[in-house]
């Protein structure tokens, strides 16, 4: 009846629970919960500083002189981030554009095409990419990377494109991983149906497979997207850090992250808040990409059940 | 139609002729010596106890065992008179004049029409009334168009497993295929859907050879005209084709005395 151990079973002959037992049960679940509680709280202290911290700029500079401002100049007093955000696009966009086809055709190559043999070597090395320290990265593509777009595009190669190449790279882990994920969940039956009606691998694969984990690799690419808007280091050691409107995609560009740590090191005042308000900016849109693709698997979940 | 209760005549031509095919999954050696002739235009059934080979057999005929690393079939296995192992032959044309029919029903992920229309457009029809045409055909044969013509564009697996199923088969027919193998196609679904699909199988048949797979030997006597036996005597042994005859004859008079016990429920 009741869950308080130590009472009388009655006429019973069934054992009670232990009191041992009944507490060891409740520390646990306890210690669980709290590891999760740490979780959540880590979200929404972090938020709740940037917030504090940040929210003034909106107050005192004004939401439209910050958000669609042209000129960033701290030392002049203004603080318009349309440069820094078109330059996150812009590098997320190209980097996107280079490493989704590139992570989705290394998924239908390690799902579908390689031998089991190939995938035990091919797998670790794309999930070791995902281990690689962005500064490596940084470093490659500064060595290696930025003397050969600087040859190829005249100037210096600090610019777009080499964080184009530089990020396609580091989100093909991410986007490859979840959609292989994507990919093997279909049931084998539905590949089998795909050849005994005489499609080929190939027509399989894109007129079945890929249309079946659609909503999977679309979730992939959102979580690329985030993984590509949120690098920090990697983009500003080639992007050349200028906050401005490039002429071109091999000009010197900076992005909302990069900014950040090339400005926190001496912004006091104002500009210390309006870096805070970027942070506020980069927050709400992880979150965004979060919520879509949440969205996206309930969408999923309806259109399997419904129509 | 009186003309399905009639007899398939003993001069029909063989559809199929398999000669001394023997089957091995890498180093197990599955089937062995299996000589037998699938009449045009009829139902052949294959029957046995679990684990007999009997749907091994089956997914040579459209060479879907060629998608399992390590599988070889030694032997004969003809198609109107021509090999189907022969070098060359392409298995994906195999498959067009051969269509298949599992035991889970297995639909696309996409519209009912779009699971009708995929064999016809890989073919290369395109024409929306052609394939408009060739889907309520194809939904119509399969006994399934009065139940879903308001609700083409519904996904596939929001029907019945029983509708599935039929939709499979509509999926299958709209390729115009010669020969349809049917691997255990009723063993997942109810037994009202159980009998609209072997009405159905009777209505084909007299523009398609069918082949069964089934473990349920009364399915096996309603639906068949002839009827394959197999057996694994010995476990890690080949199975062996035990007998083959008219299902008639073979459920009243076995010659084979395992046959007798296996259709007497003494085994399997």
């Amino acid at each position: 009846m009741s869950e308080t151990p130590g009472t009388q079973a009655g006429s019973g002959t069934l054992q009670l629970v232990s009191r041992r037992t009944y507490f060891k049960e409740l520390a646990l679940k306890n210690l669980f919960l709290l590891c999760a509680g740490v979780a959540v709280a880590g979200v929404v202290l972090i938020f709740a500083f940037v917030g504090v911290r940040g929210w003034p700029i909106f107050a005192e500079v004004g939401p439209w002189a910050f958000l669609a401002g042209r000129e960033w100049n701290p030392t002049a007093g203004l603080y318009g981030i349309l440069p820094l955000i078109y330059g996150s696009v812009v590098v997320m966009l190209g980097a996107l554009a280079i490493g989704t086809p590139l992570a989705v055709g290394t998924a239908i190559f390690l799902s579908e095409i390689a031998t089991p043999r190939v995938r035990s070597i091919v797998r670790p090395a794309v999930e070791l990419l995902a281990g690689i320290p962005s500064v490596i990265y940084g470093f490659f593509g500064l060595i290696i990377l930025r003397p050969i777009i600087a040859d190829a595009t005249g100037g210096l190669g600090f610019g777009a494109v080499t964080a184009w190449l530089i990020l396609a790279i580091m989100i093909v882990p991410t986007i490859a991983a979840i959609s292989e994920d994507a990919l093997r969940s279909i049931p084998p039956g539905i590949r089998e149906a795909s050849y005994a009606m005489g499609a080929t691998t190939w027509q399989t694969i894109y007129k079945v497979l890929v249309p079946a984990a659609k909503i999977g690799i679309i979730d992939a690419i959102i979580l690329g997207m985030g993984r590509a808007i949120g690098e920090t280091m990697a983009v500003l050691m080639v992007v050349g850090n200028a906050p401005v409107f490039p002429e071109s995609i091999s000009d010197p560009i900076a992005t909302l992250t990069t900014q950040i740590v090339m400005d926190m090191p001496y912004a006091a005042g104002d500009h210390r808040t309006a870096l805070f308000g970027m942070g506020i900016i980069l927050f709400l849109v992880s979150m965004g990409l979060v919520a879509l693709v949440r969205l996206m698997s309930r969408f999923q979940t309806a259109m399997e059940s419904g129509r | 139609m009186a003309l399905r209760a009639t007899p398939v005549p003993d001069n029909a031509p063989n559809k199929i002729t398999v000669k001394e095919l023997d089957f091995f999954y890498g180093d197990f050696h599955a089937l062995t010596d299996i000589t037998v002739d699938i009449k045009e235009k009829a139902v052949t059934a294959f029957i046995g106890p679990s684990g007999c080979g009997k749907s091994t057999f089956l997914r040579c005929f459209n060479r879907m065992n060629d998608l399992i690393p390590g599988a070889r079939a030694e032997g004969l296995v003809s198609l109107d008179g021509q090999d189907i192992f022969e070098t060359g032959v392409d298995p994906v044309d195999l498959r067009r004049r051969i269509g298949m029919i599992f035991q889970q029903p297995n639909p696309f992920p996409m519209s009912i029409y779009d699971n009708v229309a995929f064999g016809p457009r890989l073919q290369g029809v395109s024409k929306k009334a052609e394939l408009d045409e060739i889907v309520q055909h194809s939904l119509e044969r399969a006994n399934l168009w009065k139940e879903v013509k308001d609700i083409l564009g519904r996904g596939g697996l929001t029907l019945s497993g029983g509708q599935q199923q039929r939709l499979c088969i509509a999926r299958v027919l709209a390729v115009e295929p010669e020969v349809m193998l049917m691997d255990e196609p009723c063993s997942a679904i109810d037994p009202t859907s159980v009998q609209k699909i072997e009405d159905l199988m009777a209505e084909l048949k007299d523009r398609i050879t069918i082949i069964i797979v089934t473990h349920n030997m009364q399915q096996a006597a309603r639906v068949s005209d002839f009827t394959a036996f197999f057996l694994q005597e010995v476990a890690g042994d080949p199975a062996i084709l035990v007998e083959y005859d008219r299902t008639s004859n073979l459920f009243t008079s076995p010659k084979d005395r395992r046959t007798e016990d296996y259709i007497t429920g003494r085994f399997g």
